[in-house]
């Protein structure tokens, strides 16, 4: 029986990053993945919002090739009159397009403030979330030393910090901005991949997600790399098998076996069984816990929070192949394309998702790599959009859904490129059902949990469970449901790996 | 020109509670009231010959107890009778019965799912802890959590200790509760629509948020942590309606030597060098005072009776910024008969509780949207009672009075005022959606009075027609109540305070906001606290 | 009943036998049990007691919540819901025992019928569907709460025996305690096992709600000659504080439904850790009760008291060297039968055992509209205050 330090499941990013970490502090590693690549989800993405700098720089990414095609791509709101907004540099650093001097003053000052916050929220990311409780005081002081950090900002900051905290960005948008193209983008991007609309209270906390971030030290930029997603995980995959780390494809786990609450070993479907004294599984925590070691190993309070785990997806990927460059009505093809005509539209957009209904009217954002990289575009060009909103258990059944949801999502585009619809090709929608059956991600949440407030820091992805162990001693979460969510960081997997390494979890 | 130690701009109730607490420690108190009644929306009124309305707020449980028995408004008159249980009436002609009986409600649950009977024990302990947590709060002055104060530190270091007396996972569990939406916290105990519906309604009530909003579950909450009697939870109406709650106190208040002046309201809180010093009536009267306490909602008071030139910038914008939108309307119904409801048994004890018409989260939601786009609900949702069944001194013999609270409705209609044919239609709408379960109901109807939030501001003085003084949510909670940096009942100037719900708990007939400005305003002044420790939670 | 809307007219329900126990109970004593109306004595709790612990007692035990359990994976399902290894349950037997939440504090105590192979019968004294659905994921197993399917009488007391075989039950003889057996009864079933809450000879009969009037009255006209009478709740409960029994949210709060989270108790506080099989695998509060024990964490102790004097110590408080408070009394008695004052009692460790030595007890006795204080001394015993060998015999006394 092949036996390893730990071993990995999944080879998302997630799971690379855990895979790295793990062979970095000495562990030999092997990493499971179904899938005859690696990447997982990393592959619905088509931008990058930066991979956590710790792992960029630990496992030296650059040198294993991964390479900006454009490291701070622009956004264009995209206007069906074609009087398009386009914002330039991280974030809106400079806006091109009419916008009145009062909103671009308004911008100015909005973005500082916001920018700042996420930073002041930045930190948060890279710990490990805290215990609340007496006697586990030395984890609390991480998030006392970074919640008296934040003092630093004086006190009028502190106290727009917190009111900024748990608000809705719909309101600030709208007591701070008058431009409708503007404020569609913004809510647009606080939404993206999650299960709210702009309205949802606590939606803010979305926008700060994502602009903490940083590309190559750049906060809130959006990046393209060379070659598209797939190389990030590519040069990760370099970098692991540098160190020593083997990865198994088509290799699917149907089981791990648990004895007296520790973890024993893997069985694959070819009933090959691995054993190790670690393992990290970056899947869905319902299906690393209810399905391959199964709810018997666990205590009834635990299955029922596992259950109430809310993973609801919202958000499509379509890909069209097409004739000829398309015509977003003069908009830079050089830019991220963004459909969302106003705040109020992106909320709409979200209302029919709670009836588990599509968006009639969609929002999304659309990147043609072709325009970054013309060599990417040896077969014509491809477009590329993530679209919200639709649901994972769409009512109607996907069956008949698909082929409607399909022609509001290009009835949409067709008014802010007319004649796009005669150069299509080839079209492939990717719903959230199918992202739940392609990845095995129950719900088909591209945050595999939802990142909502109820479900983030200590209480993510369960009560219990959110330093990365789990009730198994051996097994810990490295998947996007754990701490602190998605975006293909790796972040949660990089912070997995030091509980496993750590040894800390489930007495 | 009188001169009164404390003047209290407002004659709601929770201005009273203020006023009462000032005048008994000996302030010489004046209250001022634009209306020519005192009660703010805690008012019983005279609409239609013989009948006594509950034209705003409609029934009791947040009122504090300590304040009760403070002011003793027992005393002075005010009787709380709790209410039996109510429904919920579905499409198929059914109904889902809620009663005060442990046994019985349990088995009504089982016709629907015998597992959401027996969870209904677990969701409400679990309810109820939470509420342990913060009823002890509503009676405090929130701390600064940026101030380095002694009292800020200590009130902090309290909070603290509380919560981390706590169990570790009752933490999770609580502020996970306090962020998620109460759609959502249903769904991980019941399985029934018509079960979540009548449940998810208390955190909408008042509310600019649907069932499906997180933060919604924190207002559920708001409406349990209430008693009549020591039972946690329950609600009860006001005997001779919610304007005896008003009474009372203008009884105890002049019982302690207070003056009231109603018919005129404040035209501008007087200022000079930074420092209130009176109020000017509409009416050309003036009256001095070192400090005014404005029951008005904080929008209200500073960007309609301040001269903006006293304010510091920073702070007109964050009033102007506070989010009170109102979301309710009100239809109040002079009956001659009582409806009969052909789904209920004709003895059910439910027709003397609330009974509602929603029977699904999902038709909740969509009339949140509607509210959102801007246009009142076409499906609303009504909390539907009729106090008479109670309390036969509201109507002549054999009539009746009821009182519908209606959900959702805006502040404006996609963009533009109320006009009286909205106002009419929605009334319609209302009446309609009654007449579908009460065949026969609109031929009782002798007289309706149709509130939408524009009569709401217009006549009780709420900004923008919302009930709670200003949104429950929690950009505008605890500390951020009503702006951060002036939620512990001051203002920028000296002098000049607030006492409505506005500010910490917020709304609901609590009185918590008069009796905690009270505290602040009487520690500000070195006088010994008249107020006794809120009682505790054993 | 079942889909009845008028709830509100009869809050509490009957049960099967209440055509006879509402036409023997003279004192119209009721009293609310899981939502049924249950007599809480018939017409003389002193006769009542003293028939259960000299002739017989028949007592209404239908209330009694009760679960269904069977499929493939029952026992799986049952040892990993409950403390105790239930492979070693035989069909034919029944088994005390317990189970617990994710903390490894107690929800409930029963006892567990294994009927036939692979049919399981949970009794139980308060509602737990949600609980036992939910820790039925991943297993196929199917639940049924057969509360209102099944009556049940509790047949106790030395004649007990002597009774069955009157009626034609002899074949009863066969069962040694904690055994259970099917017989045919008035064109049903009827199960009768050997089991009880009185610490005495006693059986339990089980049967449909259609025979549950012939079988009472059955029984009542052959245990005529014995003595045979109806028992209400008051004199059960006393003869179960002799046995020193426990009763959820009585002895303790049910983790489901504890509102303060130190009221709950885990089963070493209440000394039911003989029932703990940590090798069978997983089961719920395995991992807390294992902290537990290594730990040596266990606050308090649930213990018998034997109290100076005569003069019952209801809720009192109890206090080490008269002045410390380390715990409270849940039940007490003057009992009849072994005349002496005793109590079922939490104690704060260590206060159960080694500094056990210096407890004193806080009575308020009411007489006469005056209370009058006491502090008694009291001393930690067995809690069986009463346990005959007549209880264990093979084959049952004919008394």
């Amino acid at each position: 029986m092949p036996s390893f330090d730990a071993i990995v499941i999944g080879a998302g990013i997630n799971g690379l990053a855990a895979a790295g970490r793990l062979a970095m502090a000495g562990a030999r590693v092997t990493v499971l993945e179904s899938a005859p690549a690696a990447g997982g989800m990393a592959n619905l993405a088509h931008l990058s919002t930066g991979i956590d700098h710790r792992i960029e720089k630990a496992l030296d990414l650059a040198s294993h090739g991964l390479e900006w095609a454009e490291p701070n791509v622009a956004s264009t709101a995209l206007s069906a009159s074609g009087n398009h907004l386009t914002l330039k540099g991280a974030f809106g650093e400079s806006i091109e397009g009419t916008l009145s001097a009062a909103d671009k003053a308004a911008w100015t000052a909005l973005r500082r403030d916001l920018l700042g916050n996420a930073a002041a929220l930045a930190p948060f990311k890279e710990m490990t979330p805290p215990r609340l409780a007496r006697d586990h005081g030395a984890n609390i002081w991480d998030l006392v030393r970074n919640g008296l950090a934040l003092r630093r900002m004086g006190r009028d900051r502190l106290r727009e910090f917190m009111r900024l905290m748990l608000i809705n960005v719909h309101d600030v948008l709208e007591d701070e901005l008058g431009d409708d193209r503007l404020k569609g983008l913004l809510a647009f991007d606080t939404v993206l991949g999650h299960h709210a609309g702009p309205r949802s209270p606590n939606s803010l906390l979305g926008l700060y997600h994502r602009i903490s971030s940083r590309v190559q030290g750049r906060q809130a930029a959006l990046a393209l790399p060379r070659g598209g997603m797939t190389s990030v995980i590519a040069a990760m995959q370099k970098a692991l098998s540098t160190r020593g780390v083997t990865l198994r494809f088509n290799a699917q786990v149907n089981t791990i076996r648990v004895d007296d609450d520790r973890v024993q070993s893997v069985t694959l479907a070819n009933g090959d069984t691995l054993t190790a004294d670690v393992v990290v599984s970056a899947l869905h925590p319902a299906t690393t816990l209810m399905t391959l070691v199964g709810a018997p190993q666990f205590d009834t309070g635990v299955v029922r929070r596992v259950q109430n785990i809310r993973s609801r997806g919202t958000t499509s990927r379509l890909t069209l192949k097409l004739k000829s460059m398309p015509d977003f009505r003069g908009a830079n093809l050089r830019t991220r394309l963004v459909i969302a005509p106003s705040s109020r539209a992106v909320e709409e957009a979200f209302n029919a998702v709670k009836y588990g209904a599509f968006s009639p009217a969609p929002v999304m954002e659309i990147v043609i790599p072709g325009a970054f990289m013309p060599e990417a575009d040896s077969d014509g060009p491809t477009l590329s959009a993530l679209v919200q909103y639709a649901p994972v258990d769409l009512r109607m059944g996907w069956a008949r859904g698909r082929g409607a949801f399909l022609k509001v999502i290009m009835e949409q585009l067709e008014a802010h490129a007319p004649g796009l619809g005669a150069l299509v090709t080839s079209a492939d929608l990717v719903t959230p059902a199918d992202v739940a059956m392609r990845y095995g991600a129950p719900g088909g949440q591209w945050h595999h949990a939802e990142l909502s407030v109820e479900q983030m820091l200590f209480l993510r992805p369960a009560i219990g469970m959110a330093q990365y162990s789990t009730p198994v001693r051996g097994l810990y979460l490295a998947s996007a449901a754990t701490h602190p969510g998605g975006g293909v960081a790796g972040s949660a997997g990089w912070n997995a790996a030091g509980q496993a390494i750590a040894g800390g979890g489930a007495a | 020109m009188s001169r009164y130690d404390a003047i209290i701009a407002g004659g709601g109730h929770n201005g009273l509670v203020t006023a009462c607490y000032l005048a008994k420690a000996g302030l010489k108190t004046l209250v001022v009231e634009k209306n020519d009644w005192v009660g703010g929306a805690a008012v019983s009124r005279s609409l239609y010959p013989g009948f006594t309305y509950s034209n705003c707020s409609y029934v009791s449980s947040l009122l504090r107890p300590e304040i009760m028995r403070e002011l003793e408004l027992p005393k002075h008159g005010l009787q709380i009778i709790p209410y039996e249980g109510g429904a919920v009436f579905t499409q198929d002609g059914g109904y889902l019965a809620m009663y005060r009986d442990h046994d019985a409600n349990r088995r009504e649950f089982a016709r629907y799912s015998q597992r959401d009977a027996e969870n209904y024990d677990r969701y409400s302990r679990d309810v109820l802890r939470h509420c342990r947590f913060i009823r002890p709060l509503l009676l405090r002055t929130p701390p600064d959590p940026t101030s380095f104060r002694p009292r800020d530190l200590s009130e902090l270091a309290y909070i603290g200790k509380k919560l981390f007396d706590m169990p570790e996972e009752d933490i999770y569990a609580m502020i996970r509760f306090w962020t998620m939406s109460i759609s959502d916290f249903l769904d991980e105990y019941f399985e029934t629509p018509v079960i979540k519906a009548y449940l998810a309604v208390s955190s909408i009530i008042g509310t600019a948020l649907g069932p499906m909003s997180p933060g919604s579950a924190y207002v559920l909450l708001h409406h349990y942590m209430g008693d009549v009697d020591g039972n946690i939870g329950a609600w009860g109406y006001a005997r001779g309606g919610m304007g005896s709650i008003s009474k009372a106190l203008m009884a105890s208040f002049v019982a302690a030597g207070g003056e009231v002046r109603t018919g005129s309201g404040v035209a501008e809180i007087l200022i000079s060098n930074g420092r209130a010093t009176g109020v000017a009536l509409a009416n050309g009267d003036t009256f001095e005072a070192p400090m005014v306490i404005s029951n008005m909602d904080v929008k209200r008071t500073f960007l309609k009776h301040v001269d903006e030139k006293h304010l510091p910038p920073d702070f007109v914008k964050s009033v102007k910024r506070f989010k009170i939108r109102g979301s309710s309307g009100k239809v109040n119904i002079a009956l001659d008969g009582l409806p009969t409801f052909p789904a209920l048994p004709p003895d059910s004890p439910c027709i003397r509780g609330d009974l509602h018409f929603t029977d699904s989260i999902e038709r909740l939601e969509h009339a949140y949207d509607d509210w959102k786009a801007g246009r009142y609900s076409r499906d609303p949702f009504l909390d539907m009672m009729i106090p008479t069944t109670t309390d036969p001194t509201m109507t002549p013999p054999g009539k009746h009075f009821m009182s519908c609270f209606v959900q959702y409705a805006p502040p404006k209609i996609e963009g533009r005022d109320w006009t009286d044919a909205d106002r009419d239609a929605f009334g319609q709408t209302v009446l309609n959606q009654i007449e579908q379960y009460a065949p026969g109901f609109k031929n009782l109807v002798l007289h309706a009075e149709v509130r939408t939030p524009r009569e709401l501001e217009a006549e009780v003085g709420l900004t923008e027609g919302n009930i709670f003084q200003g949104e429950l949510t929690f950009d505008q909670l605890l500390f951020n109540r009503p702006v951060p940096g002036y939620a512990q009942y001051r203002s920028p100037i000296d002098g000049l305070w607030m006492c409505g719900s506005s500010t910490h708990p917020g709304g609901g007939v609590m009185g918590a906001p008069g009796r905690n400005a009270a505290a602040e305003i009487l520690r500000s002044l070195k006088k010994p606290a008249i107020m006794g420790d809120a009682y505790a939670v054993l | 009943m079942k889909d009845s809307k008028l709830h509100f007219r009869t809050p509490l329900i009957t049960t099967p036998f209440h055509a006879r126990t509402s036409a023997a109970n003279k004192l119209n004593a009721w009293a609310p049990w899981a939502g049924y109306t249950t007599a809480l004595s018939y017409s003389d709790e002193t006769m009542e007691y003293t028939a259960l612990r000299n002739q017989a007692g028949l007592y209404d035990l239908s209330p009694m919540v009760k679960y269904a359990i069977t499929g493939p994976d029952a026992l799986r399902f049952l040892n990993r819901l409950t403390l105790r290894d239930v492979s070693k349950l035989q069909p034919g037997n029944v088994h005390y025992t317990a189970w617990c939440d994710d903390a490894g504090k107690l929800i409930d105590d029963g006892t567990l019928f294994h009927l036939a192979p692979g049919r399981y019968r949970l009794c139980c004294q308060e509602r737990h569907l949600p609980w036992l659905l939910d820790s039925a994921i991943g297993f196929d197993v199917s639940i049924e709460d057969e509360s209102e399917k099944v009556a049940a009488l509790s047949l106790q007391g030395p004649c007990s025996f002597a009774i069955l075989a009157r009626a034609g039950l002899e074949a009863a003889q066969g069962l040694k305690p904690f055994q259970l057996m099917d017989f045919a009864f008035d064109g049903g079933m009827l199960t009768i096992s050997r089991t009880g809450f009185t610490a005495d000879l006693g059986y339990e009969l089980w049967t449909t709600p259609q025979a549950a009037l012939s079988l009472w009255d059955h029984l009542m006209v052959k245990g005529a000659d014995h003595g045979l009478r109806p028992i209400g709740t008051t004199a059960l409960n006393m003869t179960r504080i002799e046995a020193g029994f426990m009763i959820a949210n009585m002895d303790f709060v049910s983790a489901t439904t504890a509102l303060r989270p130190d009221r709950l108790r885990s089963p070493f506080d209440m000394g039911l850790e003989w029932m703990i099989d940590f090798n069978k695998g997983h089961f719920n509060g395995r991992a807390a009760l294992k902290r537990e024990k290594e730990s040596g964490s266990t606050k308090w102790a649930f213990v018998g008291l034997d109290i100076e004097g005569n003069v019952e110590a209801e809720h009192a408080l109890i206090y080490d060297n008269r002045k410390t408070e380390v715990g409270h009394i849940t039940a007490s008695l003057w009992s009849p039968t072994v005349k002496r004052n005793i109590a079922l009692a939490m104690l704060r460790r260590p206060y159960h055992a080694e500094r056990s030595g210096n407890l004193w007890v806080e009575i308020y006795a009411l007489r006469e509209l005056e209370y009058h204080k006491l502090m008694v001394k009291a001393q930690v015993v067995p809690r069986q205050f009463f346990n005959p060998p007549r209880r264990r015999a093979n084959p049952p006394g004919l008394y």
